[in-house]
Formats: structure tokens, C-alpha cells, sequence
């Protein structure tokens, strides 16, 4: 009687968790499609297509990161080489040599991403862990090298083409940006669906097993080596898809793709997403992706913001945005958020006000070494200061000394309450 | 030969650098029988499984499982020609729950190999599979719980289970058994017997009560080199066994 009801619940709860995942992804499909119409200015379109195009690129590189454990430092090579093919593919289709649709063309960065993952995986998959960083970070670097001096990378300038080309289908030219947009919105949908079904399969599991147990998976029948290969092939497949969404979108490629800075942009992305789920990366490309263009916008100083958030997330939360998350639904559908709210809002306000004096030293200092030909005024959030003056260095140093103090007091503090909480969940899973 | 031994070792030796530390093991066991390798702390035994199941290479000797060679074979080569073996340190996927740690020990026999077109979920042979398996050792209550999050117990019973969830005609179990008290013990005896039955069973174990329970005949390995097998009679009334490793009261207290 026991087991029967056990069981029951086992099911009713599994089916549940399906319906629910059914929701998920209606809405990971409705709201890509649906955002144009919420945000219409140009300035917002060209930023989601960039982030459409980045969480592809986070996913494929969570492929390997998350899923199989491994650390590449030269994902770009892939999603590079992608780039360059879809643009020479371009070319053609303008020139008329080549008769192929537009809107396939993110597939023929894809097969060439797999094209090379095959050739570079071969060699950097034999081993794991650090041996298997070092070569992708070398064969990343000896890319980016060669693509100064090999014909066909276009040299310094790159490579352009015209993405209104070809035949239009439906009146689709890819001229208005909008268009653009929804290529990018349908091939993120349709890449984000097939990477998550990959998990699913066999092939995905064992990635997980020779993540955790390498040497285990191999008396269990599984080849190690193979499994990596395979996933890595499969991941440069659809880092070569971004490469290509890229081509279209910029109507240039250039050697930066290929460098080691593209091949640590997906990898901050996964961190501060969290790399142990599966949307983390899609969380970290779209955050990374808005304060690289909204900071950019305002601040030089946005690669060190960047830096801050970065290190702030592999020491505090190492789960990453995605790991928050999860760790708070637990929390609210125990009905226990409420508990959760005082103490972080006394973090918050002293958040702030640590916030805001790192901000300004980091302003003031930017300004005095980046700009000090224009004089030494500036304005912060339409505050005007004068650098030459004492006034902004002390009153950033007091705001950082206070916010720090209470920071830490109200942390602590938070440490304690969500202590509690956890004890509660506890309690109620072993009654 | 018309039926081989389901596992025989010839003359296999094992060097570390100088030392030799497996002498020319010589070993024939046939199909369906319990074989425990006995013997003192460092005799060899823990380097002799990693020989036969492909971990380490051997230095020199054949090793034949059903009359094909294997010697030199990678370790999952060998897991797919039907060996399969457990570890002393337990040996699991930490990170994968208990249903997910049994369905990756099972793929492979189901004839998954590298499938990246199968959902898993419709899998239904893997899925009864590991099903059965998980309530064979007890787990059925912690099906969906992170390997890394069970007890002791519990992850000898997973590294068991995902043993055998392949269905290895030739099982290697390494201390079963070890750093469990009594009761613990007798249950893990029990779900050997039972999940191995018609199996060929090798295994290395220091609990003389279980060997002599368990085993049709024992091989004692001391220093590298095997000194008598036989049957648990036999074994026990060996003076030369009893001189080297035993000692009279250890043999009187499985009597």
C-alpha cells in the first residue's frame, strides 16, 4: 500500500515536471518572437540580435564546459571559421556563383564548424582537464595567427559582403533589420531546442559520466576519448551556426573572431550564467551581452565591470545566475521568500552605496589617465565633479568604507536567515 | 577446445618500474563458478584485477576471456566483450542520480554506442532495465538522489548494481564488502548471490567468513605469486596456505 501511493506520487509529480517543461519552452519560443514588438527602436533590435547570436554561442560552448567538462580557451576557432565561410558563402551568392538561400546560410558556418571540429577535436580530445585546455588555447592561437597571413581571411579589414542578396523569399531581402532579427530569433529557437535535446540522449549522458568519471565510463563500455570528440564536433557545429547569424548580421568578418578575446566571451557567459544548467548560459549571454553594449555606451571602464562581476561570481556563486535561481525556487515554493525579503534589502542599501563609491574611484580614475586632455571635469549620473579636486576621491572612499562595513554585517546577516531556511526545507522533505 | 574457461590467466606478470609484483599467475576458471582470490595486505590482488579488466597492461603473460585474447585491450573493449568489475574505492558518477548512473551502465549492452538521435526517455529496454536493477539493489527510494549525496552503504550498493546493470557474463568485484560491519555485511553477501546467479564471479576479499561462504574454490596469491587454489576444504587444509598467510585460528573460525 505504501509503495503503491510512493509510487503514484512519483508519477504524478514526473508528469507535472513535464508540463511544466512544456511551458518553459512555449515560452522560450513566444518571447524571442514576441520582443520586437516590445521593443522596437533600432538600438534594441541590433542588441538582441547580438544576444541571440551570443546565446547560441554560450550553449555550444556549455556543451563541452558543463556537460562534458571541458575547459576550451578556443571555441572561437569554430565559430570563426564559421563566420569567414558564411561570408565567402555570401559572396558568392551576390556574385551568382552559388544558388543557396540566405536564410540557410548560419548552416554553412555550422558544417564548417563541424568540418574543423572533426580536424582540431581529433587531436585536443585525447585527454581532458588542463591538457585538453592548452591545445584548444593553442590551436585557438595558431588560427588567429595564421589568419593574418593565409589568403581568404581578408587581412586587417576583414572580410564584407552584402546580405541582401539572392532571392528574396516572401519578400524576406534580410535588408530590414527586423528581418534579420527573426533569422536569428528562428535559428536560436531551433539550435537551443536540438543542443537541449542532445542532453537528453545517450550520448549526453555519458558526456556527463566522463565529466564526472572518466575512468568509470570506460569499464561501463564507453570510450572517453570518443565521447569528447563526438560532443566537441557536435558543439563547433553550432558555434559555427553563430559564426554564420554573425556574418549576416555584421555583413563583415574580421580576424577578431578567431582571437582569444571571442573564445573567453562565451566562457564569462556560461560562468556567470552557471554552467550546471542547461539555460545558465542563456542567462549569462544575455546579461554580458547588455552591459557589454548599455556599459560600453557610457563607461570605458566596462571590461573591468565586467571583470567584477566575473570574479564576483566564481567566488560567491559559483553556480552562477542560473544556480541563484534555482536555489530561490526551492525557497518560493515553500512558500518562504517572504522570510528572505528584510535581510536582503538591508544587504541591498549598502550594496549601493559600495556600488556607487567603486564606481566613481573607477570614473575618476579613468578619467584622469584615458582623459585627461578634455580637463578635469567630468559628470557621473549627471552629477558634475571635478577630479582635480579632493572632494570625488574622499567621497568615494567613504562610501566604499561605510558600504563595505554594513555589507559585510547585513551579508552575514543574510547568511544566517538563508541558513534558516535551508534547515526548514529540511525539515520538511524528512518529516 | 570446445569449452573454454569463461576467464584464464597464463603465466601474466606485472612490473612497476623494477619491481615485480605479479610472478607469473596462471589462473583457469570456468563458466558459472565463484572464485575468490585471497591473500596477505599487498600480495597482488587489487593489481591483478586491473591487469584482466584492461587498466594497467600486462608485462608479460596471456589473458583469455571465453577463449578469445584480451590481453592488451583497452578497458572498455574488454567491458564490451561481457567483463565487468567493481572497485575497492567506490567508483561512481557523482554528479548523476542513481537512475542516471545505472542508465549509463546499461547503454552500452543495450546497443546505444554513441547515439545522439535516441531520446533517452523513450528508451523503454533501458528504462525497465534500470528500473530493475535499482530495486535489485535496494535503491528504488533514492532513484532520483545525486550519487555523491548517498551514504556508504548505499554507493557500494550503486557501484554493485552498475556492475552488473551491463549483464557481464564475467563479474570482477573488488572487496565488496570492505568497511561494512556485520549486518551490512550479510546483506551485501546476499545481493551478490543474488544479482550474479548463473554468473561467472571472480573477487578479491578479506572477510574470511564471506570468502568461504561464497566461493566454489580460492586462489591464495601471496607475494605476486599463486600458492594453492582449491576448493574451501581443500584451501583450508593446505599446511603451506596455512604457514604463509592464514594462521590455525583463522582457519578454525571459518570451520
Amino acid at each position: 500500500m505504501m509503495n503503491n501511493t510512493d509510487a503514484m506520487s512519483l508519477t504524478l509529480g514526473e508528469s507535472k515536471v513535464r508540463s511544466r517543461r512544456w511551458l518553459v519552452w512555449v515560452a522560450a519560443i513566444a518571447v524571442p518572437l514576441l520582443l520586437p514588438l516590445v521593443f522596437r527602436s533600432g538600438y534594441a533590435l541590433s542588441m538582441m540580435c547580438q544576444m541571440g547570436i551570443a546565446v547560441i554561442f554560450a550553449l555550444s560552448y556549455n556543451m563541452l564546459l558543463g556537460q562534458s567538462g571541458l575547459l576550451s580557451f578556443g571555441h572561437a576557432v569554430y565559430y570563426g571559421l564559421g563566420g569567414y565561410a558564411s561570408i565567402h558563402a555570401l559572396n558568392a551568392i551576390g556574385a551568382g556563383k552559388l544558388d543557396f538561400p540566405v536564410t540557410l546560410l548560419p548552416l554553412i558556418g555550422g558544417v564548417t564548424g563541424l568540418f574543423f571540429g572533426i580536424v582540431f577535436g581529433y587531436a585536443s580530445t585525447k585527454r581532458a582537464g588542463t591538457v585538453f585546455a592548452m591545445i584548444s588555447l593553442g590551436i585557438g592561437e595558431l588560427m588567429a595567427a595564421g589568419s593574418t597571413v593565409l589568403p581568404g581571411f581578408g587581412g586587417e579589414a576583414g572580410i564584407s559582403a552584402n546580405r541582401v542578396t539572392g532571392k528574396g523569399l516572401f519578400g524576406i531581402t534580410y535588408g530590414p533589420p527586423v528581418q534579420v532579427y527573426y533569422l536569428i530569433a528562428l535559428w536560436l529557437v531551433v539550435s537551443a531546442i536540438l543542443m537541449y535535446a542532445l542532453t537528453q540522449t545517450p550520448l549526453g549522458r555519458m558526456a556527463n559520466a566522463v565529466r564526472d568519471n572518466p575512468e568509470r565510463a570506460q569499464f561501463v563500455g564507453y570510450n572517453p576519448q570518443r565521447v569528447r570528440f563526438i560532443t566537441l564536433v557536435l558543439s563547433a557545429f553550432f558555434a559555427g551556426v553563430a559564426g554564420g547569424l554573425t556574418a549576416i548580421n555584421y555583413e563583415i568578418v574580421t580576424q577578431e573572431y578567431l582571437t582569444a578575446h571571442t573564445s573567453v566571451t562565451p566562457l564569462l557567459m556560461t560562468f556567470i550564467g552557471g554552467a550546471g544548467y542547461f539555460f545558465g548560459p542563456v542567462l549569462g549571454a544575455i546579461l554580458v551581452t547588455f552591459l557589454q553594449v548599455v556599459l560600453g555606451a557610457y563607461t570605458k571602464a566596462w571590461p573591468l565591470y565586467m571583470g567584477v562581476v566575473f570574479i564576483s561570481t566564481v567566488l560567491f556563486a559559483p553556480q552562477g545566475l542560473a544556480g541563484i535561481v534555482m536555489q530561490h525556487r526551492q525557497v518560493w515554493s515553500a512558500g518562504l521568500m517572504r522570510r528572505l525579503v528584510p535581510a536582503y534589502a538591508k544587504v541591498f542599501v549598502p550594496a549601493c552605496a559600495l556600488l556607487l563609491g567603486t564606481i566613481c574611484l573607477v570614473e575618476s580614475t579613468y578619467h584622469l589617465t584615458t582623459e585627461a586632455q578634455a580637463g578635469t571635469q567630468m559628470s557621473l549620473f549627471r552629477i558634475p565633479l571635478d577630479v582635480a579636486t579632493p572632494a570625488p576621491w574622499i567621497g568615494a572612499a567613504a562610501l566604499i568604507a561605510i558600504g563595505l562595513y554594513f555589507f559585510r554585517r547585513s551579508c552575514a546577516a543574510a547568511a544566517l536567515s538563508w541558513e534558516g531556511i535551508t534547515a526548514e526545507l529540511q525539515r520538511r522533505k524528512s518529516p | 577446445m570446445k569449452n573454454p574457461p569463461a576467464l584464464e590467466l597464463v603465466d601474466v606478470s606485472k612490473s612497476f618500474g623494477k619491481s615485480l609484483i605479479i610472478k607469473g599467475v596462471s589462473l583457469s576458471i570456468p563458466r558459472g563458478e565463484r572464485h575468490a582470490i585471497i591473500g596477505p595486505n599487498g600480495a597482488g590482488k587489487s593489481t591483478l584485477f586491473n591487469l584482466i579488466s584492461g587498466r594497467f597492461p600486462v608485462s608479460g603473460g596471456r589473458i583469455s576471456l571465453n577463449g578469445e585474447e584480451i590481453t592488451g585491450l583497452p578497458p572498455f573493449k574488454i567491458n564490451r566483450r561481457s567483463l565487468s568489475r567493481s572497485f575497492q574505492v567506490t567508483n561512481i558518477f557523482h554528479r548523476l542520480s542513481v537512475y542516471d548512473n545505472i542508465c549509463c551502465a546499461v547503454l552500452w549492452s543495450r546497443g546505444y554506442r554513441y547515439s545522439f538521435w535516441h531520446p533517452l526517455e523513450r528508451l523503454r529496454d533501458v528504462r525497465e532495465l534500470a528500473e530493475s536493477i535499482i530495486e535489485q539493489i535496494g535503491l528504488s527510494r533514492k532513484r532520483d538522489v545525486v550519487a555523491g549525496a548517498l551514504t556508504y552503504a548505499e554507493q557500494r550498493a550503486l557501484e554493485l548494481g552498475i556492475t552488473i546493470a551491463g549483464g557481464a557474463e564475467v563479474i570482477l568485484l573488488d572487496e565488496p564488502t570492505a568497511g561494512m560491519n556485520r549486518s551490512e555485511t550479510d546483506e551485501a553477501v546476499e545481493l551478490i548471490m543474488r544479482v550474479t546467479k548463473g554468473k561467472t564471479l571472480l573477487m578479491v576479499e578479506h572477510d574470511m567468513g564471506v570468502v568461504f561462504g561464497m566461493a566454489d574454490r580460492i586462489s591464495v596469491l601471496v607475494y605476486g605469486k599463486i600458492l594453492a587454489t582449491g576448493t574451501p576444504e581443500e584451501i583450508r587444509g593446505n599446511k603451506e596456505v596455512q604457514e604463509a598467510y592464514l594462521g590455525e585460528e583463522a582457519l578454525d573460525a571459518t570451520a
